[in-house]
């Protein structure tokens, strides 16, 4: 049943690929959607009957080589499986909802035929990330890493003939380059380490790996804590975080699907997903471990400052993305891996919800994505309305507060991720930061849906007489997300952040009682908490997420003052009034506060400006270097020399050598002579070659 | 008394003539079979030496083979002159140079 879940889409893609002349446009969007059903039936399946106990699928031997033997498997396991319905359900879902939203491009000529392809693309790169996350070594999650990469690509650059679309897929290749090498120099780290890249084998020696010491870059470094922080680096590429996120807002250049599929749900998570799989590794690399939370946290609120005053709808989606991705982190750095996936798992409803919702405006509007130019689209649209309105309750954490799990999706794992950071950060840095971007969320996602459904049309008058609702294979989707993105939390709220002992069973994991100074420890640092009856029992890596005893994160979590608990519903409702008060009661005001603090805006619309410092830092040295090695290296050097002994140098020796053809016979018989002459005294006198 | 090493010399004188006679002739060919001629016939006295220095009579059997050889060859080489004359008009060595690259 694994073997037909993985490989169905990559049938998909190669039908639809190869084959679309013969089954036509039409079959190739059905033959791969049809097939991505099946896949996403087949995981549910896989989901709700899995005990939680992991196990290895042998499919065929891939690289053998001296000691390094990897084989490409299946690791089955809770983590797997949580990534599987992810990924199996938003991507059939996209691939239904492309089915409407492709259905005509103007970037595309009439006769043309594109739909094929992007329907080939989205299948393969579901395949590449159902790779990524069933693989049961490094290498094949490396392979999986860099397919979707590879998609990403793709899908960026699909409307080829637009400039911005190519730069913006290049742009998306390189940054993820950086990442990806920290991530390969982390496998390679392993492999020299430990011998074996295979998890098991790494997982196993995690203990040991904290305990040596390793130099690189002429420094003692801890190998634990090198080797989480390298892996790291290549989540930080793929998962756009911090100085490595550039990428992700310029990749909205590719069509709506592919930035709810790619974007917001799957791929930008495979980093989420990458420091949880590692996680007893990462248990071991506290240090390493204090930088995911601390860019995690930077990230969250980096991004939701930029998100505020962002024009373009997908792009104000997309630095909400950035921002979501820095709370997962900062669970998982802070040791609740199960919250990190909870909000991986919540998110992917809600944002890809989110995303659609943003499409189906989008066609509806004829390709206008400026939310300045929308307004009062609730009548024109009221299916989308409804949806996206039940995304921003998602993303907001609307929710009954103290009660922890009823609300929408995103309040049960948002909270269940701040009060995390509480506990974990000390309710520090991280905490207060999270807390601001709650804030700071909610406002940007109510703004992008006061400035679309309320008020009055702006903008092309002509555009909003036409704008209409969409058809119904993009509306079901967005229905069905719309019950993930309602439903997810609460069912799931126990499995993920109930108390530890269900949260561990939840993962495959055995619990046990507590070390007699541990309850003490914890009772001394939080009163309320000291009821601690159960921690994971498990050694690293025999249950899909490990926590060691001494990680109490996820137990304290649920005994935070109440002020802790309530402050990201506090959080939300400023933003919701705030968003109310700029944009339904008073709409002068933005434009007020933007030129009252004008610095500051400039600042955050040109996203701090990131992309302007490293096209200083970065872009423009390499084009000069570029320039210099084209110019002088192949120009001058490589051709000149080229140039030079073929046009120089090679007529003169063949003149000189055509000069001593004379044709005469007496020359040739001279030449024969001296050659025998010398040859005679050189025997004589030298005895030869001996 | 004369001795192997004086067949020598004059073995070697004739063929360095000969070989002189190669070069440096520019007007005839058929001087040039001429000088060829006296090669073979140096190497027939070097071959006559040894052979009764040695006191082996294969040596002057071999130089009767080189006769006949020679004979034969001047033969072929005066036809192939005679006919190179009826096709350019000359056999002035210097005219003779359609190898030439």
């Amino acid at each position: 049943m694994e073997t037909i879940l993985l490989f169905a889409p990559l049938v998909g893609a190669l039908i639809a690929g190869f084959g679309w002349r013969i089954i036509g446009d039409q079959g190739a969007q059905w033959v791969t959607t049809g097939l991505l059903f099946l896949s996403a039936l087949l995981s549910w399946i896989l989901f709700l009957g899995h005990d939680g106990v992991t196990e290895q699928i042998h499919i065929l031997d891939w690289v053998q080589s001296g000691t390094l033997d990897t084989a490409w498997a299946i690791r089955m396991d809770r983590l797997t499986a949580i990534m599987l319905i992810v990924i199996t359900t938003v991507s059939a879902l996209v691939h239904l909802y492309s089915v409407g939203y492709m259905a005509h491009d103007e970037n595309f000529r009439d006769n043309e035929s594109y739909r094929p392809r992007f329907f080939a693309y989205l299948s393969f790169f579901t395949f590449s990330m159902l790779m990524l996350v069933t693989s049961d070594n490094l290498l094949q999650m490396f392979f999986g890493w860099e397919g979707v990469g590879v998609a990403s690509y793709l899908l960026i650059g699909f409307y080829y003939r637009k400039p911005s679309a190519n730069a913006a897929a290049i742009k998306a290749f390189v940054v993820n380059r950086v990442g990806d090498f920290g991530f390969a120099l982390g496998i390679m780290a392993l492999y020299f380490l430990v011998d074996s890249i295979k998890l098991d084998d790494v997982f196993a020696a995690a203990p040991e790996l904290a305990e040596t010491q390793l130099t690189f870059l002429w420094t003692e470094w801890n190998a634990a804590n090198l080797i989480a922080f390298l892996l790291f680096i290549g989540a930080m590429g793929k998962s756009a975080q911090l100085f490595l996120h550039t990428w992700l807002p310029d990749a909205m250049e590719g069509p709506t699907p592919v930035s709810a599929l790619i974007h917001a749900a799957t791929m930008v998570t495979a980093g989420v997903f990458l420091v949880c799989r590692m996680s007893p590794l990462m248990e071991y690399a506290p240090e390493a471990m204090n930088f995911v939370v601390f860019l995690g946290a930077s990230t969250a609120f980096f991004a939701a400052t930029v998100g505020l005053v962002q024009n373009d709808i997908k792009r104000v989606i997309a630095y909400s993305t950035c921002s979501q991705l820095g709370y997962m982190f900062v669970a998982a750095g802070v040791g609740v891996y199960s919250v990190a996936m909870f909000h991986l798992f919540t998110h992917a409803f809600f944002k890809a919800m989110l995303f659609l919702g943003a499409g189906s405006v989008i066609h509806g509007m004829h390709h206008e994505q400026d939310m300045r130019n929308y307004g009062g689209l609730r009548k024109k649209m009221p299916y989308t309305f409804y949806a996206m309105l039940i995304g921003t309750l998602a993303i907001t954490g609307v929710g009954i507060p103290l009660t922890g799990w009823i609300g929408f999706a995103g309040f049960a794992s948002k909270d269940a991720v701040i009060e995390s950071a509480y506990v974990g950060s000390g309710g520090g840095y991280a905490f207060w930061m999270l807390v601001i971007a709650a804030l700071f969320t909610s406002f940007y996602s109510w703004r992008l849906m006061f400035l679309t459904f309320w008020g009055k049309a702006r903008g092309d008058k002509h555009t909003h007489e036409h704008a209409h609702e969409s058809p119904n294979v993009m509306l079901i989707p967005l229905g069905v997300l719309a019950l993930g993105a309602v439903f997810a939390g609460a069912i799931w709220y126990g499995s993920f952040f109930g108390k530890p002992n269900e949260v561990i069973k939840f993962f495959g994991g055995s619990y046990g009682e507590p070390a007699a100074e541990m309850v003490e420890a914890v009772a001394e640092r939080s009163p309320k908490a000291s009821e601690l009856h159960y921690v994971m029992e498990s050694g690293p890596g025999e249950a899909a997420i490990y926590m060691a005893p001494e990680n109490t994160v996820l137990h304290e979590a649920h005994y935070v003052p109440t002020w802790v608990k309530l402050s990201p519903f506090v959080a939300m409702l400023i933003g919701l009034i705030t968003a109310l008060w700029f944009y339904i009661w008073d709409p002068a005001m933005p434009r007020r506060v933007a030129e009252t603090n004008r610095p500051l805006y400039l600042f955050l619309l040109n996203k701090w400006y990131f992309d302007e410092i490293y096209d200083f830092l970065f872009v423009r040295p390499a084009r000069a270097l570029g320039q210099l090695l084209w110019k002088r290296g192949d120009g001058d050097v490589i051709d000149g020399s080229l140039n030079g002994v073929a046009m120089g140098l090679i007529p003169r020796l063949t003149r000189l050598a055509g000069r001593a053809q004379s044709g005469y016979i007496f020359t040739y018989a001279f030449a024969m002579v001296v050659g025998i002459a010398i040859l005679v005294t050189w025997m004589t006198i030298f005895g030869g070659a001996n | 008394m004369i001795g192997l090493e004086h067949y020598l010399t004059v073995a070697a004188a004739l063929f360095v003539i000969g070989i002189f006679g190669l070069f440096l002739n520019r007007k005839n060919v058929i001087i040039l079979l001429m000088s060829i001629e006296l090669m073979l016939l140096s190497v027939n006295i070097n071959l006559v030496a040894f052979s009764s220095f040695l006191g082996d009579l294969v040596g002057q059997v071999f130089t009767l083979f080189v006769l006949t050889v020679a004979a034969a060859e001047a033969a072929i080489g005066l036809a192939i002159l005679v006919c190179f004359f009826r096709n350019r008009g000359t056999i002035a060595v210097e005219d003779v140079n359609v190898m030439k690259g």
